[in-house]
């Protein structure tokens, strides 16, 4: 047997080691139960991580390197009217994409569960916040939230974050005192990044590259709870993709997962559960491609929902100089933003006010084509009084924005690439436009010359990506039920992005983590 | 401005390579692998032209950030001799001597004759790629992203290096 070899029939196969994947194995393993995840990419090499910090600053290589994306193995297509770089927008591999998350941890809104009934917007999650809070409180201390209660805006807790937030930076001040004159309230910013030491892991040490990668271990990644389910006892199998997904001949359960060893051999894991933890484009991927007699149109996809409803936050942003010392690029991360243009009428905006405005020094040394006393004296020049604002804006879930079987392209394997069909709607224009506007007066009021803006036609997404097998009650139009399984089949569980209703503007992993640590109580309880 | 021995320290761990606590690091040794004399002096002659005047006692520098680096990654110190050597060939067939051995306008001259300073930095590209990479981009990867290198420019934890989480906090009141 190798060491890629299925195991006997085991209580829960999870599909994907990201941290979905590997905190619903982390609870089930721990709870006793026989667990096998099954992870496309490779385990990466926890030395190899400050070679990967250099490679992301330095200029040579393309920046899907750092983490080894791109080839064969991740092809995909993009024939939207926005082209969308799904390759630096994810990793494969024991850890997933949280790998080269920034780690910005927020819940969503109250409101965000309600979109349909408040705003008439989009349509309502089946659960709300009251269901999900006690599991996000769950979530931020898996995840090692570094955070404070003192944003107003944000929805009530009971209990304070599990690590105190990161101080405030420099420029952090000097926004704070523009946004008191403009009567916009600032706060802190929940990180998933040690504060102090946790969870076997130190506290943050200012690498300053932690979107890619985060070399000391003090930002959270996926790799805690793999470890953690290891030594519960699950079995992680890396480069091992799930091709397809089998399902008994009453089409009422999944028997099996296929997946292929890099030798070329296929093979077949059963189990009494699977979870599908694979993201938002490679999950209803898998889906489409287990298509069958029974669901020709793929698996778990009755309603026809599979793939579509893709949607992602946009990226809108302003910056500046002033006259003074800004101080930034110290850290990759940040230590401030508002969450005051949340709910208004513009459209979910959220702001971050940027700890790494303007170039980073290292990098334009790298880059320039002058060295000497000539460099010097223009990193010194470059570097200094830059200012920036920049925040995430709502997508709205729309049909026609999917994730789909490319018809004409394979991957190295033989199966269709997932094509992304993906645009921009009246709606997202028209809110980062306010985005903008506010951006602009922030950055006035701090004095400063404001010299670039990311609208409505520059921006690009963050990098969230959901909806692609979206929850609620009724089968005819979701895909997963309230408790993340899918309505057409008794024992697969998706706790993913792509169970997402809406997605707010709130960056999405806490609440990734809060539905798998649900969806893991509810496996347990089954099982 | 001063290289010191915690600057090539540093350096070194920020550029993947372990270095306990308290360790000593000592001149290279035939650890070293392809690194040897030539290749140290083809470095030092390159770090005194990519240099800022400001820098101070490169060699030392120099030579404890190469070999730290290259007792650690030996296809890295693979590709500084590759590199080192094509430009030691280039110097000698449009210069007649070795690259260390010509004055410091020479070098400046030499190396953006043969377009390294415009050159993309590509450790599997040209000769004059892998003169970037190899060769000038791996010193200024050891300057700026050390604290003596940063402090030149004005900031004292520049990226990829692990400065800490208080400098991010200091600055000036407007």
């Amino acid at each position: 047997m190798s060491d890629r070899a299925p195991s006997p029939r085991v209580d829960v196969c999870v599909v994907g080691a990201g941290p979905a994947g590997a905190l619903v194995a982390d609870r089930l393993a721990t709870a006793g139960h026989d667990v096998v995840v099954l992870e496309a990419g490779p385990r990466f090499d926890p030395d190899s991580r400050e070679e990967r910090m250099e490679r992301s600053i330095r200029p040579a290589g393309d920046p899907r390197a750092v983490w080894d994306m791109g080839g064969p193995r991740d092809a995909y297509e993009s024939t939207g009217e926005r082209a969308y770089p799904l390759n630096r927008s994810r990793v494969k591999g024991v850890g997933g994409s949280s790998l080269h998350w920034q780690g910005m941890v927020m819940r969503l809104h109250e409101a965000d569960f309600e979109s349909a009934t408040r705003r008439g917007l989009g349509a309502d999650w089946p659960i709300d916040y009251a269901d999900l809070r006690p599991f996000y409180a769950d979530a931020e201390r898996a995840l090692g939230v570094a955070g404070a209660s003192d944003n107003p805006f944000a929805p009530p807790r009971a209990e304070p974050h599990p690590l105190p937030a990161f101080p405030p930076s420099h420029s952090d001040s000097l926004f704070a005192s523009a946004c008191e004159d403009l009567g916009i309230a600032t706060h802190s910013v929940p990180n998933a990044r040690n504060s102090e030491p946790y969870d076997g892991e130190g506290a943050c040490v200012g690498y300053g590259t932690c979107q890619p990668v985060c070399p000391s271990g003090a930002k959270y990644d996926a790799t805690r709870h793999v470890a953690s389910a290891e030594a519960a006892g699950a079995r992680v199998i890396d480069r091992a993709p799930v091709r397809r997904l089998r399902h008994d001949d009453a089409g009422d359960r999944v028997v099996a997962a296929e997946y292929t060893s890099p030798d070329g051999r296929r093979h077949r894991q059963t189990a009494r559960q699977f979870v599908l933890a694979a993201g938002g484009v490679e999950g209803p991927r898998l889906l489409l491609l287990s298509r069958s007699e029974r669901y020709p149109d793929g698996l778990a996809n009755s309603s026809g929902a599979v793939g579509k409803y893709f949607h992602d936050h946009l990226f809108a942003g302003a910056g500046g100089t002033v006259d003074a010392d800004t101080r930034q690029n110290h850290v990759g991360f940040n230590t401030t933003e508002s969450h005051q243009f949340y709910e208004g009428d513009g459209g979910r905006i959220k702001l971050e006010f940027l700890n790494y405005a303007g170039p980073s020094p290292v990098e334009q040394a790298l880059g320039a084509d002058e060295w000497g006393d000539d460099l010097l004296s223009s990193l010194r020049d470059a570097y200094g009084g830059h200012l920036a604002v920049g925040g995430l804006v709502e997508q709205l879930p729309r049909a026609e924005n999917r994730v789909t079987l490319s018809a004409t392209r394979t991957d190295d394997r033989g199966d269709p690439v997932p094509e992304i069909e993906w645009s921009l709607g009246d709606y997202e224009r028209r809110a980062i436009r306010r985005a903008n506007e506010i951006q602009r007066e922030i950055l006035d009021a701090a004095g400063a010359d404001v010299q670039w803006t990311v609208g409505p036609d520059a921006t690009g997404p963050a990098f969230h990506h959901m909806g692609t097998t979206r929850m609620g009650t009724d089968p005819e139009s979701s895909v997963v039920d309230p408790r993340l399984r899918a309505h057409d089949l008794a024992n697969l569980t998706i706790p993913s992005s792509s169970a997402f209703v809406t997605g707010g503007a709130m960056n999405p992993t806490l609440t990734i983590a809060a539905l798998a640590l649900k969806a893991a109580e509810h496996l347990d309880a089954d099982l | 401005m001063r290289l010191t021995r915690r600057d090539a320290v540093v350096a070194l761990a920020s550029a993947g390579v372990a270095v306990a606590a308290g360790a000593t690091l000592e001149a290279p040794t035939a650890d070293d692998g392809p690194i040897g004399e030539t290749e140290r002096d083809v470095l030092l002659a390159v770090a005194e032209v990519v240099y800022p005047d400001e820098v101070a006692d490169t060699r030392a520098f120099v030579e404890r950030y190469v070999g730290g680096r290259a007792a650690e990654r030996p296809d890295w110190a693979a590709g500084v001799a590759d590199a080192a050597s094509y430009l030691d060939e280039y110097a000698q067939s449009w210069r007649d001597a070795n690259f260390a051995d010509l004055d410091a306008a020479d070098r400046d001259d030499v190396l953006r004759s043969m377009g390294a300073d415009t050159a993309a930095s590509d450790p599997e590209g040209t000769d004059v790629e892998r003169v970037r990479y190899y060769l000038v981009n791996d010193l200024l990867y050891a300057l700026y992203a050390s604290p003596t290198g940063g402090r030149l420019v004005g900031i004292e934890n520049p990226q990829g290096h692990p400065g800490g989480t208080a400098s991010y906090q200091r600055g000036e009141p407007r």
